[in-house]
């Protein structure tokens, strides 16, 4: 079959890039593909799967009715296999071929599996797809023991709904300190103090050395003391960009396929969007992995734009790492870049954290828990380098109040 | 389905009083305490901002929510947060840059304005009238509910933009108003009537072209002799503000009289046959400017009124166009209030279907174009606050879709498009300049 948008994938870049295509041209075919067998969903939603607050059937971020009114053929439950550059044709997993003229590539990621000794020998979880988060919730009950390797995002929520099932938990984390990719040593001990008082033990700075079959049980050993016994195991040590399919494509791939300021790859007639993508960081021109959903959403939207020929697009202005995490019914919040600039008011204790980092009087970075301020509005400070100088005391002492009055007259 | 409502926010006339956010809170949670309001008044000493839910047209927070827990109702425009899908991630609070979903900690999760099922309670309480409901159908029924000054009938071309800025400008004016109409378009299609009878159910003269502003700047100070208030507004051409009336209209704004002129700019002068005029732009076929053998169109720029007339300090100086209504509304606002103080003036562009060649349904679109491209500029201008950009100068549409639209522009060589381009972009960095303050906006200060 032919078609004139290829969308390979069905997650927030892909479906903001259907919705810009729609913006410019109403009628061109579209077809979206994705690997799994499921409407469009969020694997941002699949930590409230586990815990069974969002069940399966209501996690769809669109249905059937609206892909037809947006007029997408939508193909689930096969995977792009390889892409054809100069045929203009990419082939998946249930044997089809698709001829294209403009294709998107929103394949996102997959577990990062540590070459940990043993590990292919026995059972684990990992939690990228709806039916891991499916088979991770069934396995809840039966938890007694579980151990978690990672300290991210996706191993502290699943730490915390095993340890809310009951189980007994521990998460084992290289690097020193939890959630390290948003939150300093003193952020991070709050939500640390916040799982110990659960009964989550956090062994930190270790690293498993290997993993082996204990009966029914998983066997974890550690650089530090005691092997430790699992009845559930879950890898959770990051995500890798999927991008095996490009294999001899001529699509420049680095850690995730390399993005220009427009999401084009280096192939004309292919983008490629969300956490596959490698586009520009904020802070300087390196070009980074920031696979989090409003880059996601954003990347879509400029992709789908310029695939359309829609003559307002703006480029990408970088990605700011940036993140929420809601623990036990607290909240950090993350936005920006920890170390691009000096701290200008940071305090912590046992409940409450906030941080201001800035450089030349602009904001670079804000952090907080239980701390309210709008992340959005800060987000858009920093990405307009506004400059701060003759309010910077005020917006240091009440950062929300000033950043809502900035707004309110910037960009009203 | 309905235009989409909105609530509406004018800074200027809020005076902090916060009664929105008192009766938000006690709407939407029975406390009275203003951490509980959708609406979020923000005061500083330069006076009060606004943090609320836009209902935007593209609304991030919708995009950003992996469980589908936030979506637009096509229906009415809001954006209706469902508590039985959200899982209190907070992304949705990183997609809004206008602090309009917030955590709230005492209800457990991210709390937004509804608009109260099409009634808000914050307008409602809003005395000094900062914050309106409103819809864009109720601006123009606001303005149809108003008289019509003129009388139906009127002869102007078919899809006549001139007509349109005079109804609509002497409906939002009112009617204690007394009228001058020098030669030209307007008195032209019967505004100043026939055989004893005018078209206008305003007190209207017919000065000459050469002295329209001081014969009004004379009336007006007859009626405040009289002890009597009363709007004095031209409705001059381009032609009979910038050339021949010029002399008059200088020496009244100079001296500060307290009146409107308005400029309606069709570029030349149409009624009398479409001869140039100082306004007409470079390149422009006119019946003087003639396209042929040796001629093609005219060979000198346009005269900048509107910055002309801003460095006379003028209390009140602003550009509009009939593709933006809203904006020439508040201005004309704003004009006649400056004109109880001192000189305001006001510069409507008014696309001519007969004298710029081209069809009459499109008129409006051809305004829209003018404006998208930055060939107009949407700005104004007071002596305490210089000049203020309306609409913003960037993403320009390239000048070519406004060349192309025009008949009057159909021989042009490219070099004569390059200078087109080239007069452009000095005409937009001049306003640039003067919104960003890097050059003064007013003379001798």
């Amino acid at each position: 079959m032919e078609t004139r948008y290829l969308i390979v994938g069905a997650s927030h870049a892909a479906l903001s890039a259907l919705q810009a295509i729609r913006m410019q041209d109403a009628e061109g075919s579209i077809t979206m593909v994705t690997r799994d067998d499921a409407l469009p969903y969020s694997p941002t939603v699949l930590p409230y799967v586990v815990s069974g607050r969002s069940h399966p059937s209501r996690v769809a971020l669109q249905g059937d009715s609206w892909l037809a009114e947006n007029k997408v053929d939508f193909i689930r439950g096969a995977a792009v296999t390889s892409v054809d550059a100069a045929a203009r044709r990419a082939s998946f997993s249930n044997g089809k071929q698709i001829g294209f003229e403009k294709l998107l590539l929103a394949t996102g990621a997959a577990p990062a599996l540590p070459p940990i000794p043993g590990l292919k020998d026995v059972k684990f979880h990992v939690l990228r797809s709806l039916d891991d988060a499916i088979g991770l919730h069934a396995a809840l009950p039966r938890t007694k023991q579980a151990v978690v390797l990672g300290a991210g995002l996706v191993g502290m929520h699943a730490a915390e709904n095993l340890a809310k099932a009951g189980a007994q938990v521990t998460v084992v984390e290289m690097q020193s300190r939890v959630l390290a990719a948003y939150f300093d040593a003193d952020a991070a001990a709050i939500i640390e103090t916040a799982f110990a008082a659960k009964g989550v033990k956090l062994m930190l700075g270790a690293k498993v050395t290997q993993v082996s079959p204990a009966g029914e049980a998983v066997r974890v050993g550690t650089d530090k003391g005691a092997a430790l016994d699992a009845d559930l195991l879950l890898v959770a040590t990051g995500v890798t960009p999927v991008t095996g399919y490009l294999a001899g494509s001529g699509v420049a791939v680095d850690r995730g396929v390399l993005v220009d300021d427009a999401m084009r790859t280096s192939v004309e007639h292919i983008w490629a969007a969300g956490d596959v993508a490698q586009a520009k960081g904020f802070y300087d021109e390196a070009k980074i992995l920031n696979g989090i959903l409003p880059s996601a959403v954003e990347q879509g939207r400029i992709a789908g734009m310029a695939m359309s020929g829609d003559a307002a697009l703006k480029p990408w202005p970088g990605g700011v790492p940036l993140n929420t995490y809601t623990f036990f019914g607290q909240q950090a919040v993350s936005v920006g870049s920890q170390d691009a600039g000096e701290v200008v008011r940071k305090e912590a204790d046992a409940k409450h954290y906030l941080k201001i980092v800035m450089r030349d009087n602009r904001l670079t970075g804000i952090f907080g828990i239980n701390a309210p301020f709008d992340p959005g509005v800060m987000w858009e400070l920093i990405l307009r380098r506004v400059d701060l100088s003759s309010v910077r005391e005020a917006f240091i002492a009440e950062p929300q109040k000033t950043a809502r009055a900035i707004m309110s007259r910037t960009w009203r | 389905m309905a235009a989409y409502n909105t609530i509406a926010f004018k800074p200027e006339l809020c005076n902090g009083c916060n009664a929105c956010m008192t009766a938000c809170a006690t709407v939407k949670t029975g406390s009275p305490d203003h951490v509980n309001s959708r609406i979020q008044i923000v005061a500083d000493e330069a006076g009060f901002e606004l943090a609320m839910c836009r209902q935007c047209g593209d609304p991030k927070c919708v995009s950003n929510c992996p469980a589908a827990a936030l979506a637009k109702d096509g229906g009415n425009g809001v954006i209706e947060w469902d508590g039985a899908k959200c899982v209190n991630c907070l992304l949705c609070t990183v997609g809004c840059a206008f602090g309009g979903i917030v955590y709230n900690a005492a209800a457990g999760h991210v709390v937004k304005c509804d608009a109260c099922g099409g009634d808000p309670a914050c307008v409602k309480v809003c005395e000094p009238g900062a914050l309106k409901y409103l819809t864009t159908a109720n601006i123009y029924r606001e303005v149809g509910d108003l008289e019509d000054l003129f009388v139906p009938g009127l002869s102007g071309c078919q899809g006549c933009n001139t007509e349109l800025i005079m109804r609509h400008a002497m409906r939002r004016i009112g009617p204690d108003t007394v009228l001058a109409t020098p030669p030209g378009c307007i008195p032209g299609m019967g505004s100043v009537g026939y055989n004893g009878m005018t078209g206008t159910k305003v007190p209207v003269f017919h000065p000459l072209l050469t002295n329209t502003a001081s014969m009004l700047a004379g009336v007006k100070r007859h009626y405040k002799r009289q002890g009597r208030e009363v709007n004095a507004v031209a409705l001059a051409g381009d032609g009979g503000a910038s050339d021949v009336g010029f002399q008059s209209l200088s020496g009244a704004a100079e001296r500060g009289e307290q009146i409107l002129f308005i400029c309606v700019d069709n570029e030349g002068y149409m009624n009398t046959g479409m001869q140039r005029s100082s306004c007409t732009p470079f390149g422009a076929w006119t019946s003087t400017t003639p396209v042929g053998e040796r001629g093609s169109g005219k060979t000198q720029d346009a005269k900048n009124m509107p910055v002309i007339m801003m460095m006379h300090n003028c209390e009140y100086v602003a550009t509009a166009s009939t593709a933006f209504m809203e904006d020439l509304y508040v201005k004309l606002d704003k004009a006649i209030d400056a004109s109880k103080r001192g000189f305001a003036y006001l510069h409507i562009y008014s696309p001519c279907t007969t004298g710029w060649r081209f069809p009459s349904q499109e008129n409006i679109e051809v305004a829209r174009k003018a404006v998208e491209t930055n060939f107009v500029m949407l700005w104004e201008f007071d002596p305490r606050d210089g000049l203020r950009l309306t609409r913003s100068l960037d993403n320009p549409q390239p000048i070519a879709e406004y060349l192309k639209a025009l008949g009057k522009y159909r021989h042009l060589e490219p070099e004569q498009v390059d200078r087109i381009e080239t007069t452009l972009q000095k005409n937009v960095e001049l306003i640039r300049d003067l919104a960003e303050g890097r050059r003064p906006a007013m003379a001798g200060r």
